[in-house]
């Protein structure tokens, strides 16, 4: 190591609190159901960009303690449909500039993302993903084996081995950042801004008037409302059945894991379909890894050991390196999947009622671009240009935004 | 790693079996009668409690049939499993 100071220790120090813990109030004009990423950026840009900051952000447990807390915040953009790249590009954009808008560091580290492909089909589909691509303005660039052995070499790029790798799709302007830091400067900003971040305050039930939502139950009494955005992800349905609608979101356990400190090795994220796992290291040195979710549904923040076992096999296999690191730690969130693997968002049966969910296992990236279209979807009483093809009726008109392949292994 | 109880086969570890997601779902009787938001029902809504949930489950790597049971979606315990055509039977979480 040449360099004198270890990651991480130019950081600063945490000493006063970023937010307030206040009472709720009687009444706001806009109730926002769930303290997690998506939540806490919607109250960021409702202050921001509209001006609007008699707000209440209701959270269950602790603020981000959820899925916010849980993500392993892989950021990128390169997915197959103009409506994903649209709203995941422009999401980008908004981490490029995050950091100065939150002023609050977030160790936004754009590192690229090599997706691999391990046989022809996913070569064809990956080819073609690249052209959808740069078409949208995302950076994209196809590589051969040689190539990703230059990026990552630490990838196994020989023939040796079930399933040799054939080439990847690069984009170089994907990254990680730190979630928890992530949240919390949203968080410092919309508290700062007058809106009220109220934890401990689990949404039972809404008072209805015809097809308006006048109140929300919660542990801590009822509050009335304006308008409310339905943040709540993994635990969407729940809140839903209260109003009695129905939406094609299953929950689902997702785990992820890390291995001991390590001294950095791994330059960028790496994910494999086909082989089944997706790797990055993080600043403080742990690889950090994950796969897909749990097959059945699921509210228990915790998934089945096999899944672990199958990964690490599948890390094993194209990074024989990593056959000597410890797992240090696993752990799961409950994340909310569609039928398209797209999300839904938007109007409900409920005037006044927008719902935001279906993020499933790769709604970390879209944190500010969520939080930013929602806000104006809030603000003006109808659906942001990016979030519109994203509504609920999709799946009765049949236009889906099947995103199966992008959301890649998994996220 | 949980044990399933295959109706028919008895204990098995979990990895022995693939999920199939809500059971009772009957194909249309009518289909062609069925509007476009009856086809969405049918085909995309599926319920999502947080509790009890009557699933389908098929022991893909043990005698390849389905079954259905009924499960916690909060703890994941399974109450009952039954073969598929019987009743839902009645269990408490
Ligand atoms: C293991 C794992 C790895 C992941 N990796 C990635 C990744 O690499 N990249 C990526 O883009 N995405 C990833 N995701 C997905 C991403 O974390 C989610 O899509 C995203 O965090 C969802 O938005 P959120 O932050 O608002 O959710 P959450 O943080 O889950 O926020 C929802 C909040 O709502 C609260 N809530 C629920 N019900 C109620 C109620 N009735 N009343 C009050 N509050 C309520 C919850 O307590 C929770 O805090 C991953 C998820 C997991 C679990
Ligand atoms: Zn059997």
């Amino acid at each position: 190591m040449t360099s004198a100071t270890p990651p991480g220790a130019h950081l600063p120090e945490h000493g006063d609190f970023l937010w307030r813990n206040p009472e709720p109030k009687k009444s706001y004009d806009v109730v926002i159901v769930g303290g997690g990423g998506h939540g806490l950026a919607t109250a960021h840009y409702l202050a921001k960009n509209h001006g609007i900051t008699n707000v209440a952000v209701l959270e269950k447990g602790w603020l981000a303690g959820g899925n916010m807390a849980r993500n392993t915040t892989l950021i990128r953009s390169n997915y197959l449909w103009d409506e994903s790249a649209a709203i995941y590009e422009h999401s980008l954009k908004l981490w490029e500039g995050l950091e100065d808008d939150l002023g609050y560091p977030i160790l936004f580290s754009q590192r690229g993302v090599l997706n691999l492909a391990h046989t022809e089909q996913d070569v064809r589909d990956s080819v073609r993903r690249v052209e959808a691509n740069k078409l949208n303005g995302v950076d994209a660039e196809w590589l051969t084996p040689d190539e990703v052995a230059k990026i990552c070499p630490i990838v196994n790029v020989s023939g040796d081995i079930r399933y040799p790798v054939q080439g990847a799709t690069y984009q170089p302007r994907a990254g990680i950042a730190k979630h928890d830091w992530v949240a919390w400067g949203f968080a410092r900003k919309a508290d700062e801004a007058g809106i009220d971040l109220i934890q401990d305050c689990e949404v039972t039930g809404f008072v209805t008037d015809g097809d308006t939502v006048t109140g929300v139950c919660t542990t801590r009494g009822d509050i009335a409302c304006g308008t409310v955005a339905l943040c709540a992800a993994g635990h969407t349905s729940v809140l839903l059945d209260m109003l009695g609608v129905p939406a094609p979101l299953s929950s689902h356990p997702l785990q992820a894991l890390v291995s001991e400190l390590l001294e950095p090795v791994h330059p960028t994220i790496v994910m494999s379909n086909q082989v089944h796992v997706y790797v990055s290291q993080a600043h403080k040195g742990e690889l950090v890894m994950g796969a897909g979710v749990d097959s059945y549904n699921g509210y228990g923040q915790r998934g089945a050991f096999h899944i672990i076992e199958r990964q690490m096999a599948a890390a094993v296999e194209l990074f024989p390196v990593f056959a000597r690191a410890h797992l240090l730690r696993t752990w799961a969130g409950i994340v909310d999947t569609t039928p398209d693997a797209s999300p839904i968002v938007g109007h409900t049966p409920y005037r006044n009622v927008y719902v935001n969910s279906g993020w499933g296992t790769g709604g970390f990236k879209a944190t500010p671009g969520i939080g930013w279209c929602l806000a104006d979807t809030v603000a003006h009483g109808r659906p942001h240009e990016y979030v519109a093809p994203f509504a609920l009726d999709r799946f009765v008109t049949g236009a889906l935004v099947d995103e199966h392949g992008a959301a890649a292994v998994a996220h | 790693m949980q044990l399933i109880e295959c109706p028919w086969c008895g204990p098995r570890e979990e990895t022995e079996f693939h999920y199939g997601g809500q059971a009772h779902i009957a194909y249309p009787e009518t289909p062609s009668e069925l509007t476009d938001t009856e086809w969405a029902q049918y085909i995309f809504f599926r319920a999502n409690p947080k509790g009890l949930f009557a699933e389908r489950w098929s022991h893909s790597g043990g005698c390849r049939r389905w079954f259905n049971a009924v499960r916690d979606t909060r703890t994941y315990t399974f109450l009952a499993t039954y073969r598929s055509g019987e009743p839902q039977p009645e269990v408490q979480s």
